[in-house]
């Protein structure tokens, strides 16, 4: 009985822990899009972040700094994607592809020339990393986005850049300001939620280290709503089966070999698919969702 | 205007914007070389030199450039229908994956019959990978951004497991399976040197005018166009939309399964876990950057493929920089390729230099700004 | 009397072609001003630069008398108009329909309390109470009555109309410009609205409505300018003036408003029948299938209850109603009846078809004029050829083993576009450079192609051009007297008493009242499409 209590306590606590890079890149994703910006370069986004974090730890000695190093980076970063795609009206999917790719590339590129290494950079001792600051401000971040968006002009801003850009529009407020905003901020959220991942869960930034993580978030989004909690509770069940994979690997479920470590480590994914596949039809998308704003 | 001139333009215009696209993103590119301390001119000369300066090298070009045709002709397909196959990497794997296991269990098969059965095992495959998403999407309209995405990386878990506990190869430490029967290795065209050049390049060219055919000649092709220009339209006149998806993504997973015969019957004769560089992700920019069309499909691959084999020997003769600038390099074009409003912007400033003050704007109305329409067409007539 | 606006040569063009030249008007205060004239006359061009969505290229503007603004630049944006007491009312309203209507109407300008004064203004705690307060004053005084936390998406049209009004209020404006408010509204709704305007004007308030619909200004307005092709052809006062009079002005020529009678319809047998039809699961146009979403915006209205309808070869008959009434739901209820669930029977040509896909359905023999040909008609961005292609892409002369012939699709678009005058005359050109008008007429000759025997003409005649409205009218009644039964749905009145030879009401999913041709009034159809008594 005492060590199903602590298995499980050990599985909650994981858990929370993994969900934590989920949570902050969905928070960042439910800004955008909840401003009408699709944001599939989440992935990019974080991966940066996470680049980011861990250069600047290394070289600060603090994760803290590091966290912040990620930010800046991945704001910056992101502005490209809010240029391309808020004011030239690149097509929103595409373009955040390359953001994507963009990133992946860049970089093993950086790593490479910073510490002669495109592999992944060098580790980061526990002391240097955060121990559980991540999960506390991510739940943090889920009430005040909860907050922000139901209690703020702002928020109320957002929430119809996405709905009703022409009545936003109209009532004087301006929906490029507002996207920009919001497409900025989700940026800063990714990029935190990448900084949770190499400096928190990992001890080093390796290549492609984001593992479609970026969109199992756009797929907990749409499962959450596009609305705070919902999609917080959406990322823990995310979160719940990717610590699975891992307590599972080595695991014997049934015969004599332990089910084969490929077969564990897709879990995640077929979840989400099989979710996707489910939920779909019941949630509703912000009605302007992808469509770019044409200012009369 | 006179007539030299207007053809002139009808013939430039698609060119101008990948051009410029192109020109715009290479030059980014040397830019960030710089930073890793290397000279952007020395660069730009070994990119060029590696990709064409030889036969040998041409060869390696047009060897990395054939499965971007796959890949780039199974994205622009799919693109027509209205959709984004962001799979073709998990559908070119278990494409190879397929016809390297053909080969393995049926080793006696003569040529000509061998490789054409893993060719077709290769478009089965890659089929059945892209019947998933395209059922999910027309069948519970669940977007296949996301699933496609997804399938990629359960792809690779079922090919990594496929590898190593059934078709292992037991000689060699790398994560291979074994070869192929002899008779399933194509024809290598040895006009190349040592370069891995098949006639698997001769199937990408028939597979681009297939393309090419079957979209803009045939009734099922003109189906597949009606519903990504206008599903509403399309549902309206009879068309199937969700049937349709589901064929155009069958059709885009079979394409990408192609990659198959050039990297394991025109290559190695194995499958290896991790073999391609990301050709799914660059028939992306393939795709984009050549409009969506066969041949600029084609014409795209092979600047991507000399951009690939040029990464990768810079990889080797600078210090610094990693075959990684090839993923940069697609993504700088991709995204200068898809900023429309700059584009048009661009295009409406060469046309003004063209035609000075004359105006013909019914023909140019932007269905967009449908403020501006009813005035603009009605006082017109 | 003052003047609440004044134009003086005001000029507006877009990319060379010139919406609004040299108009001047005069809008006394307190008063109910009605700006007419038909689609693309520059009307709508004309009041959104008095709202500050457009910039003029020249002309002044003058508010309470003063001029606004440098010459030619009254204002940058609407926040300034807002500013200035000017509010509008558009025709697609500006309201988020999962919103509240409290956060509807604050935005823009939210208040919160001074406590929060260090944060910045976009992160200040919104004050709803204070807001609460003075929407219910407003609604006291002006008679405006709504449920602010109620969601948009579930109040009525009327309703929502009156929140747009109320958030004008709110924001202090002095003129209100409506633009096209009764395009969906019940006559019933209509005349609340009416109520309610002439109640602002006593109060001091300048309305503005923009309008095409002749008979409301003579009922409503006190004074009237009409436009036309982008000027001012005239300004009266509704006492000087009468309906024939506004539509020559509107039209610029003599126009027969009275149509002569067809002949007595030769019936054939049926075409479409059907009994006891109700839709089960909401319409939802989504291609993914039954398991999407519900449609927003007044849900049960639409949906068809115990429907019994027939249409026989060689007559017309009209359904007249306010749109959203149910009229969507039994086109999709005949064309897609495999994507709906739905109880009774529907019959085609004597076959049932409720298993059968929209395909094998036209191929029987139907053809669609949709109702919004944008959306449901045309592939705007290929060739006239193409989109003269769409439907009869598996149709003997055009499909050869699979493959297009496009040697007879071209001889065959050229034949259809001279026949329909559509013009200009190629095939070549995409679709939607094309006019309304020239766009209708592509969508008609292909759906009219193969001489169907059974047609449903969903608003037929909505955004094309005077012209062009002769035109299809003579078409539909010629594919009548050919022994084609036609189904016409028009929310037009004159439409549907001029052509229909059997009048049915339809609403909120019903059938409530029937008539024959010339058994009913305009004023009676009118009421009825309003819902009064059965």
């Amino acid at each position: 009985m005492n060590d199903l209590l602590t298995s499980s306590l050990e599985l909650f606590g994981s858990t929370l822990r993994v969900s934590t890079p989920l949570l902050f890149a969905a928070l960042g994703g439910m800004m955008s899009e909840r401003s009408g910006v699709i944001n599939i370069a989440l992935e990019g986004i974080m991966l940066m972040g996470a680049f980011g974090a861990t250069t600047v730890a290394l070289a600060t000695h603090s994760p803290w700094l590091g966290a912040v190093g990620a930010v800046i980076i991945s704001v910056l970063f992101t502005v490209f994607y809010a240029v391309s795609v808020i004011e030239l009206k690149a097509n929103q999917i595409v373009a955040g592809m390359a953001m994507n790719m963009l990133a992946a590339g860049i970089t093993p590129f950086l790593s490479k020339v910073f510490y002669n290494s495109s592999t992944s950079t060098p580790s980061l001792p526990l002391e240097l990393r955060f121990q559980s600051a991540p999960v506390w401000a991510a739940w943090i971040c889920v009430l005040l986005s909860w907050l922000w968006m139901n209690h703020t002009p702002s928020g109320l801003w957002v929430r119809f850049a996405g709905e009703h850009p022409e009545a936003l529009d109209s009532a004087g407020v301006g929906v490029k300001r507002v996207r920009w905003g919001a497409v900025l901020m989700s940026g800063c959220l990714a990029g935190l939620g990448g900084a949770s991942l190499s400096v928190f869960l990992a001890s080093s930034f390796t290549r492609n280290m984001t593992a479609g993580r970026g969109f199992m978030a756009l797929a907990a989004l749409i499962f959450g709503k596009w609305k705070p909690i919902p999609t917080a509770l959406a990322c823990l069940f995310f979160g719940f089966s990717d610590a699975m994979q891992i307590r599972l690997q080595g695991v014997v479920l049934w015969g004599t070999e332990p089910v084969p470590v490929q077969f564990i480590q897709i879990l995640p994914y077929l979840v989400t698919v099989l979710v996707l596949a489910g939920v779909v039809g019941q949630s509703r998308a912000p009605r302007a969702l992808g469509q770019p704003f044409d200012q009369a | 205007m006179n007539r030299i001139a207007k053809l002139l333009l009808a013939f430039l215009k698609p060119l101008v914007r990948p051009t410029l696209a192109v020109g715009l993103g290479l030059s980014l590119g040397l830019l960030i070389t710089k930073f890793a301390g290397e000279n952007p001119w020395h660069v730009l000369e070994i990119l060029v030199r590696s990709s064409f300066g030889s036969r040998y090298d041409l060869g390696m070009t047009l060897y990395y450039a054939t499965p971007l045709v796959f890949t780039g002709l199974s994205v622009a397909f799919a693109f027509h229908a209205g959709l984004f196959n962001i799979g073709a990497e998990g559908q070119l794997t278990l494409g190879a994956l397929a016809a390297a296991a053909t080969g393995i269990y049926f080793p006696h098969l003569p040529t000509p019959f061998a490789p054409i059965l893993a060719g077709l095992a290769a478009i089965t495959a890659g089929m059945i990978w892209g019947a998933i998403p395209g059922w999910l999407r027309a069948k519970r309209g669940s977007h296949e951004v996301i699933n496609t995405i997804m399938l990629n990386f359960i792809a690779a878990g079922i090919c990594s497991w496929t590898t190593l506990y059934l078709l292992r190869n037991m000689d060699s430490q790398n994560p291979e399976t074994e070869t192929v029967g002899a008779g399933y290795f194509i024809h290598h065209l040895s006009f190349f040197g040592d370069a891995p050049v098949s006639v698997s390049i001769f199937v990408a060219l028939f597979a681009a005018l297939f393309v090419w055919f079957f979209l803009w000649k045939t009734a099922l092709g003109y189906e597949i166009r009606a519903v990504g220009h206008n599903e509403n339209a399309a549902r309206a006149a009879g068309i199937d939309a969700a049937k349709i998806r589901i064929i155009a993504m069958v059709i885009a997973g079979g394409l990408a399964g192609l990659v198959g015969v050039n990297d394991v019957l025109g290559n190695t004769g194995r499958f290896k876990v991790d073999f391609s560089p990301g050709y799914g992700f660059m028939g992306i920019a393939v795709s984009l950057l050549g409009r969506n069309r066969p041949l600029g499909v084609v014409a795209a691959a092979v600047l991507f493929g000399a951009l690939h084999k040029g990464s990768t020997d810079l990889d080797l003769e600078t210090e610094n920089v990693t075959r990684d600038l090839s993923q940069i390099l697609q993504a700088l074009v991709m995204l200068c390729v898809s900023a429309d409003v700059f584009w048009d912007g661009i295009w409406g400033t060469v046309k003004k230099m063209f035609q000075g003050s004359q105006r013909n704007h019914r023909n140019q109305s932007n269905p967009e700004n449908s403020d501006n329409k009813a005035e603009q067409t009605s006082v017109g007539l | 009397m003052t003047l609440a606006v004044e134009f003086r040569g005001l000029n507006k063009s877009f990319r060379g072609v010139s919406a609004n030249r040299d108009i001047c008007l005069k809008i006394k205060k307190g008063s109910i001003h009605a700006i007419i004239g038909e689609n693309g006359a520059g009307k709508s061009t004309a009041m959104k630069i008095l709202y500050g969505t457009y910039q003029p290229d020249s002309g002044d503007i003058l508010i309470d008398e003063k001029v606004w603004g440098g010459r030619g630049k009254p204002w940058a944006s609407p926040s300034d108009a807002i500013h200035c007491g000017i509010g509008m009312v558009h025709q697609h309203f500006m309201l988020a329909a999962p919103h509240t209507v409290l956060d509807n109407i604050l935005l823009g300008v939210e208040t919160s309390s001074a406590v929060w004064k260090w944060l910045l203004p976009g992160f200040r705690p919104l004050d709803r109470k204070s807001a609460r307060k003075k929407l219910n004053q407003l609604s006291a005084q002006y008679g405006l009555h709504v449920d602010l936390d109620a969601k948009v998406e579930s109040l009525s049209v009327g309703v929502q109309q009156r929140i747009e009004i109320l958030k004008l209020l709110y924001r202090d404006a002095k003129i209100l410009i409506l633009d096209e408010p009764t395009a969906v509204l019940t006559p019933k709704e209509t005349l609340e609205l009416f109520e309610n305007l002439k109640k602002l004007c006593h109060q001091g308030k300048t309305v503005i409505i923009i309008t095409h619909k002749l008979k409301e200004v003579m009922n409503l307005a006190n004074r009237v300018t009409v436009f036309r092709a982008g000027l001012v052809v005239g300004e009266r006062e509704i006492h000087e003036t009468n309906i024939e009079d506004l539509a020559c002005l509107m039209v610029g020529r003599k126009v027969n408003i009275v149509q002569e009678a067809p002949p007595l319809p030769v019936l054939k047998g049926p075409v479409l029948e059907m009994k006891g039809v109700s839709t089960i699961s909401h319409f939802s146009g989504n291609p993914s299938g039954k398991a999407i979403a519900k449609a927003s915006g007044g849900t049960s209205s639409r949906k068809l209850q115990n429907i019994d309808l027939s249409v026989h070869g060689g007559e017309i008959v009209g359904i007249s109603g306010v749109e959203g009434n149910g009229q969507a739901e039994l086109i999709q209820a005949i064309l897609h009846p495999r994507d709906h669930s739905a109880s009774g029977t529907i019959r085609l040509f004597g076959q049932n078809i409720a298993e059968m896909s929209t395909e094998q359905i036209k191929a029987m023999g139907m053809g669609v004029i949709p109702d919004d040909r944008l959306r449901d008609g045309l592939l705007l961005n290929r060739p006239v050829r193409e989109n003269f292609l769409l439907g009869l892409q598996r149709k003997v002369p055009f499909n050869r083993y699979g493959m297009i012939a496009f040697n007879q699709l071209e001889e065959a678009t050229s034949l259809a576009i001279k026949e329909y005058d559509v013009r200009p005359k190629m095939t070549g050109i995409r679709a939607g450079a094309l006019s309304g008008g020239n766009q209708q007429k592509l969508v008609i000759a292909r759906e009219f192609k193969y001489s169907p025997k059974f047609v449903i003409a969903a608003q037929p005649t909505r955004g094309v051009d005077v012209g062009a409205v002769e035109f299809i009218h003579k078409r539909i009644l010629k594919a009548r007297s050919e022994g084609s039964g036609v189904l016409l749905i028009s929310s037009e009145l004159d439409e549907i008493l001029a052509l229909a030879d059997r009048i049915l009401v339809m609403y909120e999913g019903r059938i409530i009242a029937e008539f024959p041709r010339g058994a009913v009034t305009e004023k009676e159809l009118g009421m009825k499409m309003g819902g009064a008594a059965q």
